[in-house]
């Protein structure tokens, strides 16, 4: 006779927390908490195998608005303690929630190992180019010559590429969104969720009060055909509100091409995001708007390697199998000994 | 062995102390360790101190590049690794000049004869070759050909000049064994288990050596007397010699088994700090998971990921990384979730001496996070000491829902000492309590507390009591993030209180001698050994002194400021410039006499007796 247990079918509204959300009204965060919540019931896990951890900023005040466990930590660190976390306890659905400031600036270092170690968890960045919580500083994603307060002549070092980064220290899954394009979030979190290994996930996130309009460019319902480009895997990158410009590659370089007048679908540079090489993915990472092309929105990059968590107990489990269970006292033992009667 | 040509005395000593120098390559902490073994295996009473540079290979024959081994072995119980040397094993002249001010006159001296040579001499400093000027003759010196004599031992091994040079150290060995009486079969076994099997003609040539050297100090003339130590009566047991960082492994591994939990350690390599990591990283079977992290934060955060996740967590480092740790040891107090943050103090400020101990943690231990952060502080006297210790740190960890910090020093941590192999069923369970799901409508409250004021430890995965934790100030009860004032200040007290409260779990502290007199001595970790020597040999000499050693120093036991004030002096020798003086002043308003030595060596009993022989 075999027992079933069903699952209760959760809904959105099961995994908010009975705090109040005090983000500023119009923040961009609103959106991807929503579609969190709304994205996390398809997967069927139960409330209580769900961990959010973050650092610190307003994207870190994400795990209080969650019904789930979770820890606000501290700057930068929400790779670290969700690597120790996810260590002890596997079969645990971990999330990092970070921003530009907490994952690139004082946390870099982390970010960096916990992705090459593809330690499985999901991590999703909130790029919103500012330091919100502190009002308003500028942040390592903040462009060349950006005024803030704390750079009143503008900012003199050249900002970090979020998914560049990630790429480069060999990210297994490497995703970007918009907070504004919901069902493209919505899909792009739950491909991170259903990932086996380090999710990175961009999202560009509009800080209303200190960095309006930053990601103008990529939501405005005008130009956003033209300047984004929605990945798919095994199809050529064609983009425009026409959908006939596409991206051919040209020696090592991307450029923009118009399709038709002898330029074919056949000629454009097709997407594969399961490619072990990370190369191309990586130039995709470089595309940018500033030098006229189009930002690729979607999953650049999607492969299998072995996880830091998985092995760690793995190695547990072999040392056991080749030593036998510890005992105390054969280790105690071990070596040479003498009695004093 | 051949039969000894030539007769030999034999001189009975209760103790001696040994000391092999040479270049950091020259394998002199192999050569101590070995001794020590052996002189443990046969019974005597062994403390050690090793004692190295920063560097892992200085330039060849410098006195930067001096590496030492001492080893006390006795007939009874002794603390310290000695003051002084009995013999002293110097392999080129840097080694003699940096180590002969320890050799008490009429001391027995061997070198080696073939180093002192002009370039040798010259990186030493020396104008002329002691061996030849006198200088040397208020010691037994023997001057041995040890680099030509190991060369013509391993002449048919088929061996490089570079590899039979590397064997030398055997032969002083086989020497300063036979010079002591000591037998050469565990040292044997030894080399064919380290050697035997991958490179069995090095395994040859190093036994080889080995006898050849034992043989030298048997038949040359020269060598008149044999040294013997009798086996010292210690309770009875089943003994071994262990290291403190492996016996503080050892104490973790069994304090995971015994509250049923699986061991996490975060740690960045340091030094002396390294070996727990390495240690532990052998025994992964006991369901112990070493996570080598990216830097001393990670470490320190993935520990409390760890311990949010049910699991023991632990992370091992030494002051410039306990620094680093600081922010994230602040989460730990504050999110109120237990683990063992261990620090093996090494001479600071900053990179200091990383090689050398020092004790001038303490305040950082007591202070060095910013807020109002208390952190309960145990410390082990010993390298036994820190099995014990380390379950007792879980122990107050669990019980109280507090990261506590753990200090040894490097002394303590690459010291080693006979240790009395407990009986495991002996040895108390720490019980481990996670509460069970809830009923329906009820609710779970992280900042609940009990009697002790501690909070519950609900893990992630148990159904209906999901909860979110944080470094921002919590509200009592419902752990709401809250700024209400009162509520912080109300916090603030509670986590104070909560580790005050942990003066009624410990032991009242015991003292050493009669509960009153002239002086008392009070002392915490390394300096245990000394401490406890010096006050003997005073009491012996009639003084009316007694010696209080401190294990726990945050809380202090309840009975301490009775203690103090029942003797007319309290003397606080430490490796610091004063920081239980510090603690103990203000705590209890009471004049104290420090004595602080801050060279990056532990004390010598003689400088405490003189100390005490000022004040008694």
């Amino acid at each position: 006779m075999s027992i079933e247990t069903t699952l209760p079918v959760l809904k959105p509204a099961d995994f908010a927390s009975d705090q109040d959300v005090r983000w500023c009204p119009g923040c961009g965060d609103y959106s991807i908490l929503a579609q969190m919540k709304k994205m996390l019931p398809t997967l069927g896990l139960p409330r209580e195998n769900i961990v959010f951890i973050s650092g610190i900023g307003c994207s870190s005040r994400f795990p209080y608005y969650m019904n789930t466990y979770g820890m606000h930590s501290i700057h930068g660190r929400a790779p670290a303690v969700a690597t120790g976390l996810k260590s002890c306890r596997p079969d645990l659905q971990v999330w990092v929630i970070t921003g530009d400031g907490d994952g690139l600036s004082i946390g870099g270092n982390h970010l960096m190992h916990c992705i090459r170690r593809n330690v499985d968890l999901n991590i999703v960045l909130f790029n919103n180019r500012i330091y919100g919580l502190t009002k308003g500083q500028y942040s390592p994603t903040s462009p060349l010559g950006k005024k803030t307060k704390s750079t009143p002549m503008g900012a003199i070092d050249n900002p970090l590429h979020p998914l560049s980064i990630a790429i480069g220290c060999e990210a297994t899954f490497v995703a970007r969104s918009v907070d504004t394009n919901i069902r493209h979030l919505s899909t792009t979190l739950k491909r991170a969720a259903d990932h086996r290994g380090t999710a990175f996930v961009e999202v560009y996130q509009n800080c209303n009060v200190f960095n309006d309009k930053a990601w103008e460019y990529a939501t405005n319902r005008e130009s956003k055909a033209d300047t984004t480009l929605e990945l798919e895997h095994g199809r050529p990158l064609i983009f425009g509100k026409d959908r006939n410009k596409g991206i051919r590659l040209n020696g090592l370089d991307p450029e923009v091409v118009e399709l038709g007048k002898g330029i074919t679908e056949d000629d454009l540079l097709f997407h594969d995001e399961r490619s072990p090489e990370p190369s191309l993915a990586y130039l995709l990472s470089r595309m940018r708007h500033e030098d006229g092309f189009p930002e690729p929105i979607g999953v650049f990059r999607s492969v299998d390697a072995p996880r830091y968590d998985s092995s760690i107990n793995e190695q547990a489990k072999e040392a056991t199998r080749v030593n036998g269970v510890g005992d105390l006292e054969a280790l105690f033992h071990s070596g040479e000994t003498w009695e004093v009667t | 062995m051949a039969n000894s040509t030539v007769s030999k005395s034999v001189s009975n000593l209760l103790e001696a102390t040994v000391r092999f120098c040479g270049d950091s390559g020259d394998g002199m902490q192999l050569a101590g360790t070995q001794f020590t073994n052996t002189s443990a295996l046969i019974g005597n009473d062994v403390a050690t101190f090793p004692d190295f540079p920063a560097e892992i290979r200085a330039p060849r024959g410098t006195k930067a590049g001096v590496s030492g081994f001492q080893i006390h072995f006795s007939s009874n119980e002794i603390y310290t690794p000695g003051d002084t040397v009995d013999a002293l094993v110097a392999m080129n002249p840097a080694a003699l000049a940096t180590n002969l001010a320890d050799l008490r006159d009429g001391g027995v001296l061997l070198v080696n004869k073939d180093s002192f040579e002009k370039k040798g001499l010259e990186q030493a400093g020396y104008q002329s070759n002691p061996l030849e000027d006198g200088s040397l003759k208020k010691y037994k010196i023997h001057s041995v050909e040890m680099t030509k004599l190991t060369r013509l031992a391993v002449q048919d091994c088929s061996l490089s000049q570079k590899e039979a040079d590397r064997c030398r150290n055997f032969f002083a060995m086989g020497l300063v064994f036979w010079l002591y009486d000591r037998p050469l079969e565990p040292t044997l076994r030894f080399i064919e288990q380290k050697f035997g099997a991958k490179v069995p003609q090095v395994a040859q040539a190093n036994s080889l050596v080995l006898k050849k050297g034992f043989h030298y100090g048997e038949t040359v003339e020269a060598i008149s007397t044999q040294y013997h130590v009798d086996a010292a009566q210690l309770p009875p047991g089943t003994y071994r010699n262990i290291m403190g960082n492996v016996a503080l492994a050892w104490g973790l591994i069994t304090a995971a088994q015994k509250s049923e939990r699986r061991l996490f350690l975060g740690a960045y390599p340091i030094t002396p700090a390294s070996t727990i990591l390495e240690e532990l990283a052998r025994h992964k079977n006991f369901d112990v998971l070493t996570f080598q992290a990216e830097d001393e934060i990670a470490a320190m955060t993935a520990t409390i990921g760890a311990s949010f996740a049910g699991a023991m967590g632990v992370t091992a480092s030494s002051g410039p990384g306990i620094a680093l740790k600081g922010e994230g040891m602040g989460l730990a107090v504050i999110t109120e979730l237990p683990m063992v943050v261990i620090n093996v103090q090494r001479g600071g400020p900053s990179t200091g001496l990383p090689t050398k101990t020092e004790q001038a943690d303490l305040l950082q231990a007591m202070f060095g996070r910013n807020g109002e952060c208390p952190m309960p502080i145990v410390a082990a006297r010993s390298p036994g000491d820190c099995f014990d210790v380390a379950q007792e740190a879980w122990r107050l960890a669990v019980r109280y829902m507090t990261p506590v910090l753990l200090l040894t020093d490097g002394y303590v941590a690459n010291g080693s000492e006979p240790w009395r192999i407990p009986e495991v069923a002996e040895i108390p369970k720490i019980p481990v309590e996670h509460p069970a799901p809830l009923n329906d409508g009820d609710l779970y409250q992280p900042y609940q507390r009990n009697e002790r004021l501690s909070r519950p430890w609900a893990v992630p995965g148990t159904p209906t009591l999901e909860h979110r934790l944080g470094g921002l100030e919590k509200q009592d009860i419902t752990g709401n993030v809250s700024y209400d004032p009162v509520n912080h200040e109300h916090m603030c007290r509670l986590r104070a209180k909560k580790v005050a409260n942990i003066a009624d779990d410990i032991p009242l502290q015991d003292l050493d001698g009669p509960d009153t007199g002239e002086v008392l001595v009070l002392s915490w970790g390394g300096p245990y050994g000394a401490c406890a020597t010096a006050v003997h040999q005073a009491q012996a000499a009639g003084k009316k002194v007694s010696h209080c050693h401190l294990r726990y120093l945050n809380p202090f036991p309840k009975n301490l400021g009775q203690i103090l004030q029942r003797f007319g002096k309290v003397l606080v020798p430490e490796l610091n410039l004063g920081q239980l003086d510090l603690m103990i002043r203000s705590r209890f308003m009471i004049d104290t006499v420090g004595l602080h030595k801050i060279q990056g060596k532990p004390f010598a009993v003689a400088e405490i007796l003189a100390k005490i022989e000022e004040l008694a």
